[in-house]
């Protein structure tokens, strides 16, 4: 019963943080590329224009949601929430703070710890894209259509990458549970330098490049091209439903941002220090810290790169990544051959 | 070499995306901040006065006519013998501008023979209602200070100072013909013989005395151009 409790505090304040963290999000982004492009962005709502996200998001509430007459209307009611629930759910498995230790129970600040965490993660980014294709396919309309054909496209060409560019991380930590993932990034390398999965470099490129396609964000973001295909999947979409597919991209966007702080950036791991309270307090600032850093990178990405044509994204993920991934997976094995058995000849 | 090269290309345009950040905003905060509009601005319609609060329209519907748009509908009127509204025959009774098709090309302004209808600076014009975007006599003809009539006077989207000054038009068909010709009564109150002088000389005047200044100063070879024009 405890644990249920437990459990069901943890899920509320996850999904709590989750929406909190995407208004903060959306607001962020549009503010930094308008630096970037010398305009100021939002500055209305609330201070510096930070409740233009909830402004927003009241008045897609209000809207009339259509429906069109050639939609498939159950998969096309299905679309939204088929896209929002995975995002929501890789959430789960990430930890973003240290164990805490309460008399004699620990509490892990993750909402549960699988042990096969890994393959889980992989499983439901690629559930994103059923709704994005049903999505596409249910409207009954030219310009969703072609947006999901891409999506579709897209993803099988990058899911491969992203699973590849993990397999080094797997080998390195020798668990596939992500807390474990974590705690192998806790030691030091020569006493003073942080053991970060960041040494597996090409791995960690490759796996930023292909969350940048798996989270359809520029340079990567075909699948809803405004000026090629009017709105991509969600053309059709209004009111709340549109709502439900902005939040999931922006809920996908701070998930791939942690799972890379997560694999390759030592997740909470960081320097503590001072009382108990503060011990407990800061892995969870570096964890916000270093994802924050991770989703700048996104908006920087953003606001610099123009969008790939089709056949040079095709081109890139099984030309270029999946290749790299490959033969970087052969150079990790051996190297953790030789730091296990020592070289062959020796 | 080049390889390398091309290997940090990108990394220049994301340098250059992340110094722009720093630099000042070309934003106007618009409802707080208003720009100062263009001298020749061609914004809403305002029905001109005489300094004496006589009317200078005289209901002769060239606007109407020249309007490509077809958006100025007017009615001509005979003046009341004891109380003219207008110096000469006719006033225009009805004067309307339908807003929402006036593509403010200003060439009513160039028809009209008394200067009566002129642009201002104006461009805030949103209204509720379709009916609301055709504008009446009422809302056309300035105060008899001058001060062009705007429906909602009080909202903080008008800075009605600006209203108060004369647009580019004005200015630019200013009997000197200076652009800068500003604050200044144009025409004279009347438009019979033997009314009130211009407050400026005229064009011709401001031109004929150039020219003699000019001929004084530059002796020019067989009328071309004065050779030290260049110089």
């Amino acid at each position: 019963m405890e644990d249920f409790i437990v459990a069901a505090v943890k899920v509320v304040i996850a999904f709590a943080l989750l929406f909190m963290v995407v208004l903060l999000i959306v607001w962020a982004e549009r503010r930094i590329v308008a630096f970037m492009q010398n305009r100021l962005g939002p500055t209305r709502a609330g201070p510096f224009g930070i409740l233009q996200t909830l402004a927003d998001g009241m008045k897609l509430l209000f809207k009339e949601s259509l429906t069109p007459r050639n939609a498939e209307v159950f998969l096309y009611l299905a679309a939204p929430v088929m896209a929002l629930l995975p995002a929501l759910l890789i959430f789960l498995v990430i930890p973003i703070g240290a164990p805490i230790t309460i008399g004699d129970t620990t509490y892990t600040l993750q909402v549960t710890d699988l042990n096969v965490g890994v393959l889980y993660v992989l499983a439901l980014s690629s559930m994103a894209v059923y709704a994005i294709t049903l999505a596409g396919w249910a409207s009954g309309s030219k310009y969703p259509l072609l947006g999901s054909v891409r999506a579709a496209a897209q993803m099988i060409s990058y899911e491969a990458a992203i699973g590849l560019a993990l397999v080094p991380v797997i080998m390195f930590a020798g668990t596939t549970s992500i807390a474990g993932i974590v705690e192998a990034q806790g030691a030091t390398y020569f006493g003073f330098l942080p053991a970060w999965n960041i040494v597996l470099l090409p791995s960690f490129v490759v796996f930023v490049i292909a969350a940048f396609a798996e989270t359809n964000r520029a340079p990567f973001d075909l699948v809803e091209a405004e000026q090629e295909i009017v709105g991509g999947f969600h053309t059709e979409y209004s009111g709340f439903r549109f709502a439900l597919f902005f939040l999931a991209e922006y809920i996908n966007l701070f998930t791939m941002s942690a799972l890379t702080v997560t694999f390759f950036l030592g997740g909470w791991n960081g320097p503590t220090f001072g009382p108990t309270w503060l011990v407990w307090i800061l892995p969870v600032i570096w964890f916000f810290v270093k994802t924050f850093a991770i989703i700048f990178l996104f908006i920087w990405v953003r606001g610099t790169l123009p969008r790939m044509r089709y056949d040079q994204l095709m081109a890139f993920g099984w030309k270029r990544l999946i290749p790299v991934s490959l033969a970087w997976i052969i150079l990790a094995m051996i190297a953790m051959g030789i730091r296990r058995y020592g070289l062959p000849w020796a | 070499m080049s390889m390398i090269g091309d290997l940090f290309g990108p990394w220049k345009g994301f340098t250059v995306t992340f110094r722009q950040m720093f630099k000042p905003k070309v934003t106007t905060r618009y409802p707080k901040d208003k720009r100062v509009k263009p001298q020749r601005f061609h914004g809403r319609h305002v029905l001109n006065r005489y300094p004496d609060g006589m009317e200078k329209c005289i209901g002769c519907e060239l606007c109407a006519g020249v309007c490509p748009a077809n958006c100025i509908y007017v009615r001509g009127a005979d003046n009341p013998v004891d109380d003219p509204v207008s110096p000469g025959e006719r006033f225009g009774f009805v004067y309307e501008i339908n807003m929402l098709r006036c593509i403010f090309c200003g060439l009513c302004v160039e028809a009209c023979p008394t200067e009566a209808i002129t642009m201002t600076h104006l461009f805030e014009m949103s209204v509720t209602d379709r009916e609301e975007g055709i504008f009446t006599k009422d809302s056309l003809l300035v105060d008899p200070d001058g001060t062009p009539n705007h429906p909602l006077p009080e909202t903080p989207l008008i800075d009605i100072n600006e209203l108060k000054l004369g647009d580019g038009w004005m200015r630019a068909t200013a009997p000197s013909g200076r652009a800068t010709f500003e604050g200044i009564e144009a025409w004279s109150p009347s438009a019979r013989m033997g009314g009130m002088a211009p407050a400026e000389p005229s064009q011709q005047q401001t031109a004929d005395s150039g020219r003699q200044e000019a001929a004084s100063k530059k002796p020019t070879a067989d009328g071309g151009q004065p050779e030290e024009e260049s110089s």
